[in-house]
Parts: structure tokens; sequence; C-alpha cells
């Protein structure tokens, strides 16, 4: 009988005084006895719409149905079947927008909790005490090369894997794992959890070549050289976009990037490593998607007095996910909506003093549907900070754009690719941030997934 | 793990050290010019250093290291035989030396040693280098030999006089532009200068009016060192640039040195604080 109940089981969560002056984990987790009731509201569609929603496919009824009959090891075995990468997925993608957006009991009421089901089955498989041997399935002898060690990457590395290839990853940094790694912070995606998803794929026979930058320490052609079959790239979108207003090359201005990198990459934040970070006072951050509720959150936490983010439209129109957004607020983080930046001030020495925000109105909406924002004249104002972190999107990178010929790039410089990753270079695949542009993290897996389908048949069809 | 397979003091004050790595992927691709990005060990932050040579048959990368603030301090602790976690690269752009014909290469204290694979490439390429290596006293001095066989003319010189010409970089470099002009001998093409920030300024001031276009080569502060961070912006005739990427080469009359000094003291206290605490028992040794 399924449970009727309207709502979610709600996550329990760090009180948000204490977690706003620690890294620690925000979201805690089902238990096994909360999973297993959340598991009964599935009604277990016939046609489960909720699969439709999810870029990699999960088989979302059936491994609830084993969460609800208790047999964990079953559940977990369901969702690996099609994700390599399921506590990081249960963590951070936007559920609200993909699988729980179809599911039948939103209608009158609250989507079953899709993400937290499957974090709990992650969570529950990592910490089991004896793991089953993971096997490495034997090698087909074709050789693929997958650029870049994020989601996208790993994805489709554990996807060709499972298929036979013999797969290794050249990764740029000295830790695997991408914006997991170095953008999304500690309290949100735990390190040590995305470290123990990349041992599942080393185990399952995944190599991975750190300090490795294709583009530079070797190129697309000489991957083919040296006896590789087809090239994943999914390089992401790794180059900070700034707003060209004036001042923005004082000291204390940021990217997103530099700050997260700092903090969550070279671990900043605690005493015992070396990498420096700034003591912040007043911290403005400009925009307000997910990763510049990141990067306030985490300057909260690095003990600044006042986190604004700076946001030119209104509260309906904020990119990040309703979540983030609530955790930020309870945080303590503050928001100037409707207010542009137009420029940063700074004293004699250089620093950052204030930045001069313009008040907003929402005119007509624009051709995406979202209400374009209008200046008032004459409403300029300064915001005392001392430190301006500018958070408004990435582009691709230029390294590989620069150095592999036979490639076709938008004018947003992606690459250009078509929805099975087939770029215009015979052997070449790309998904994810490299391809689209700053996205989010199940996208890129979903570009993973369909890029190692179409590697599979590129690879079949030319025996 | 990257294991040092060289390591070498390159004055009787040992500032300075050297060392070779074995770091197969940089070394098939590097070039003069470029730089690389090390890390000691699992607590180490990510620290840029040009690269001095490279051996592709050996796959081994060469740097030349002064000890300033606390990671390059324990890097000389390192020995010969042992390992350093992470090294990187090859990074940013090399150094142009198309159609160059006369070349007036500049070094100051450790930019010698960044200077040292520049000049080597663009003598054994016929280009004719006159060479200025300037230092604060006898004791730093390194590269004695080594860049005698790079240039054409090497005119050493020390602000105290303790060693070779008494005198700073700037003095002998407007005297061999002057000498050219006089004598009548052609003018350098291309003058590029190493060093502190604040010699390369006055360098810059040096050869403007004479328009000898002049190159520096930058190091900010940086963490990634493939665009990704943004940290080493520098403006270079009014507009931002990445020094990582589209650097560290730079027109040295388009730079905008104000910028560039305070830039580089962000985090001085931070440094200066982490300096500091070295453990004096192990001699900056993690762990024992």
């Amino acid at each position: 009988m399924a449970n009727m109940k309207m709502e979610k089981n709600p996550m329990p969560e760090q009180d948000p005084i204490v977690r706003a002056g620690n890294f620690d984990e925000v979201a805690l987790g089902y238990s096994a006895e909360t999973a297993i009731d959340e598991a009964k509201r599935c009604l277990n569609c016939r046609e489960p719409r909720c699969r439709t929603g999810c870029p990699v496919s999960v088989r979302i009824p059936e491994f609830i149905a084993k969460v609800a009959e208790g047999d964990f090891d079953a559940a977990y075995e369901i969702i690996t079947s099609t994700n390599s990468l399921p506590a990081v997925c249960g963590r951070v993608c936007p559920q609200e927008k993909q699988c729980e957006s179809k599911c039948v009991r939103g209608i009158k009421g609250e989507s079953v909790a899709i993400g937290r089901l499957e974090r709990f089955v992650a969570d529950y498989h990592m910490n089991k005490e004896k793991k089953d041997e993971i096997k490495a399935p034997e090698s087909n002898g074709h050789r693929i090369a997958i650029v870049g060690s994020g989601p996208a990457g790993l994805t489709c590395a554990g996807d060709l894997r499972k298929l036979g290839y013999d797969v290794t990853i050249f990764e740029a940094f000295h830790k695997s794992g991408g914006v997991l790694v170095y953008g999304i912070p500690q309290f949100r995606l735990p390190k040590e959890i995305v470290a123990a998803e990349i041992d599942n794929l080393k185990a399952m026979g995944v190599k991975i070549v750190n300090n490795a930058i294709v583009g530079k320490s070797e190129t697309v052609d000489e991957l083919f050289e040296d006896g590789f079959e087809a090239v994943f790239i999914g390089s992401g979108a790794g180059l900070p976009q700034f707003l060209h207003i004036p001042g923005e090359n004082l000291l204390g201005v940021y990217s997103a990037n530099e700050l997260l990198t700092r903090v969550n990459l070279m671990k900043a934040y605690r005493d015992d490593y070396d990498t420096p970070i700034k003591r912040f006072g007043r911290v403005a951050v400009v925009g307000a998607g997910n990763v510049a509720m990141d990067a306030a959150r985490v300057a909260k936490r690095l003990g600044a007095e006042h986190v604004y983010i700076c946001y030119r439209r209104g509260r309906d129109e904020l990119p990040a996910r309703l979540e983030e957004v609530e955790h930020a607020e309870a945080e303590g983080i503050e928001f100037n909506l409707l207010n542009n930046p137009v420029a940063i001030h700074g004293g004699e020495d250089g620093h950052v003093t204030g930045i001069e925000l313009v008040r907003q109105e929402l005119g007509e909406p624009d051709e995406k549907g979202r209400r374009k924002p209008v200046a008032v004249e004459g409403s300029n104002w300064i915001l005392d900070v001392d430190t301006v972190v500018i958070a408004i999107g990435t582009s691709p990178n230029p390294l590989i754009r620069n150095t592999t010929q036979g490639l076709t790039f938008t004018k947003k410089g992606g690459i250009e690719a078509d929805e099975g990753g087939v770029t215009a270079r015979e052997g070449v695949f790309a998904g994810g941030d490299a391809v689209t542009g700053s996205a989010t993290v199940i996208l890129a897996m979903g570009a993973g997934k369909a890029g190692a389908k179409s590697i599979d048949a590129y690879i079949k069809s030319k025996k | 793990m990257y294991k040092v397979v060289t390591k070498r003091f390159l004055n009787d004050a040992k500032t300075i050290c050297l060392f070779e790595i074995e770091a197969p992927l940089i070394a098939r691709h590097a070039q003069a010019g470029q730089f690389v990005i090390f890390r000691l060990d699992e607590q180490g932050e990510r620290v840029p250093v040009s690269v001095a040579g490279y051996d592709r048959e050996k796959g081994t990368v060469t740097v030349m290291v002064q000890a300033a603030g606390r990671t390059t301090r324990m890097l000389h602790t390192v020995a010969e035989g042992d390992v350093i976690s992470d090294i990187v690269g090859p990074l940013g752009k090399a150094t142009e030396m198309e159609g160059l014909k006369k070349v007036c290469v500049v070094g100051g204290g450790v930019g010698c040693a960044i200077a040292y694979p520049i000049a080597k490439e663009m003598h054994a390429k016929g280009i004719d280098v006159t060479f200025i290596a300037g230092f604060r006293s006898a004791d730093i001095v390194i590269l004695k030999e080594e860049l005698k066989a790079a240039s054409d003319k090497l005119i050493m010189c020390t602000d105290d006089g303790t060693y070779g010409e008494k005198g700073f970089t700037t003095v002998f470099l407007k005297n061999e532009i002057e000498a050219n002009i006089a004598e009548g001998k052609p003018q350098f093409d291309r003058v590029i200068a190493i060093g502190p920030d604040i010699m390369m300024k006055f360098l810059a001031d040096v050869t403007r009016p004479y328009g000898i276009k002049t190159i520096i080569s930058l190091d900010p502060i940086m963490v990634d060192g493939t665009g990704m961070c943004g940290g080493c912006r520098v403006i270079v005739g009014g507009e931002t640039k990445f020094a990582c990427v589209d650097g560290p080469d730079f027109d040295a009359h388009e730079v905008d040195f104000d910028s560039l000094l305070k830039r580089a003291a962000f985090y001085k206290d931070e440094q200066d604080a982490a300096a500091q605490h070295i453990c004096n028992m192990t001699g900056g040794k993690r762990n024992g």
C-alpha cells in the first residue's frame, strides 16, 4: 500500500547558524527508515515519466521499489547500471527541474524525493563495511582518450569501460573530478565522496593521468598518434567572464572560479594547507546562479561579516536552484536584487572600497520570457565592501580550440557537436560545458553518456 | 610523483637552486619562455616557475628556483632522488624569436635563470645576443659560464661592484644602445627583460625613447595556470589579459606597471606569516 502523504520526508540539515561557520556537509541524508518511508510514496507508474526527465535515464521506479523493500544493494545495482556517479547526482542534480518535475505525485502535493533516495542508496553503498569487489570488464583492445575528468568525462569513461573499452582520462589538475572538486564546495558535495566515486571507476579499470593538459602537454593529434582510436573532449567551461566595468582589476576583486578553486581544490580554508586566502569583511557577489550562491556561502564560512548577492533582476528570475537560494538566505546571505553593478571603487592603495549599483525595474519579457531589467535613472548608490566576487558565468577554455585542427566552434567558443557528441572531425567527440558553455553537472553527464554511445557505434562501424 | 634527478645550488649564498625533474609530458613540448606549475605535497600550494631547460630524450625539465616564500624554501630542502607531488606544463606561450637579428637580453637576479634558455636558443639560431646580467652582489651570481656560452657579448654587473661591473642593468642597457648609435652599428631589434617587476619597469623606461620593442616575462599570482582563475590579470595596452594564457611575455611599453606591482603584493602579509611558520626542527619538511 502506497504511502499517500502529500509532502516529501524533509531532509535533515545542519542548523543554519552552526553550518555558516563550518565546511561540513549541510544536508545530512535520510536514515534507512525515512528512505523506506519515502520510497513507499512512489506509485510505480506503468509508464514512469520521471525516467524521461533524467539525462542519464536512471531506472527510477525500479530502484525505488527496491528501496521500499529494504534491498538497498539491489537498488544500487539498478542505479549504477546507467549512472556512474550516483552519490554526486543525488546531491547536486536540480531534480526539481528534471525527474521530480515529471512525477505524478507532484501534481497534487510534492513529488517523490527521488534525488534524496538516490543519495541515500549511494551513501549506503559507500558506507558499507564489506563491499562487493568491483569487477573490471575485460578489455576489447580499443583505446579511447578522454579529455577532462569532470562529470562529462567520468560518465563517458564509466560507460565505455563497461562496454569493454580501454579508457584513459587526461586531467589538467593534480586532483580528478573537474568542477566537482574545484567548483562545488565541500559543504554541498564532500570531496571524499567524489574521490570514492572516482575510485570505483578506477577499480573498473579506468586509467587517469593527472597533470596532463591536452592542448599544452600534448595535442589531440598526438593522442591519435599514440594509438587512441577516438577522443572525447569534456574539458568544461573554465574561463571566467568578467563584467568589463571600471575597477575590475582592483585588489580584492575575484572571479568566482579563483575564490572557489582556492578554497575547494586547494583547501585554503584549512590551516594545514599552504594556499593563502584573504580575511573577508564585507563581500559583494555579482550574479545569482548556483556558482554565485556557492561563492557567497564560501565567503560567509570564511568569516565575512556581510555577504551580499547583487543581481540585476528580481527574485522570480533568480537562476540558482530554489534550494540553494533558501540555504543561502538561512545562512544570512543578504540579497540586493534589482541592482546592477556599474563600477567598482577603490582607495589610494588599490584595494576595493565599494561597488556602485544602479537600481533596476523589470520591463518587458525578453526572448527567453524573462522580464528585462531597466535602469532607474539617477538611482546609483555605493555599497561599502572590501571584496567583490564576479560570478556571472564561464566560457569554454580556448586551449583545445587553439591547438586542434578540424573542429568547428560556436560564436561563444564552444565546440560544435550534435546531440550524440559527434564533432566535425572524425574520431573526435565532445560534450558537456565544452560544447554548451556553463550548464549543470547532470547535463554534462548526459552528454558524456551520449558521447560513449556514439564512440561505441563509431568504433564498431570501423571494424 | 615526480623525481628530482639533479639538484644543485647555483651560487655561494645558496639562494637559487637548480632542479632537474622527471616529467616526460612536459619535456616533450617545453620551449623557452614557458612555465610549469609545481606542488610539493598534498598540503602544498601551486607555484608557477619558468622553464630553465629541458631534455626531450631524457624526459626531464629543469627549473631554477629562488628561495623566497614558504614553498620555495621548502622546495630547497628536497634532495636529489626525492619526489615532489606534482608538476604540470608547459604553460603559457613560448618567447617569440621569429625574424630577430640582434637582441639584448637583460636578466636581474633569478630572472637570469629564466632569460638563460631564451638567450641560449636565440644564440643557437644565430641571433646576435648581448646579455646583461645584474645581481645584488657576488655571492648570489649564477650561471657565469652558461651565460657566456649563450651570448655574443656578456656584461655582468652587481649593485655593490663585488662581481663584474658596478651598477644597475638600466645603465648598461642604455650604454649599449648609445654605443650602437655612436658606432653606427645596427640597433637591437628587441630587448628582452626578465627580473623583478620594478627593474622591468625601469628598463622599459630606458628603451621607450629609442622605440626598441621590449618584451618582459611576468609571473603574477595565479592558481591553475590554464586561464581558469583569472587571478593573473594584467592590464596591457588598456586591456585585461591573463598572464598564464596570453603571456607570460608582454610588451613592456604597454604594461600597466602600477597595477602589476600592487597585485603582486596582494598576499604579502599572508606569505610573510606563512614563511615564519616553517618548522625549524624539520627544516620545512612536513610529517618529519
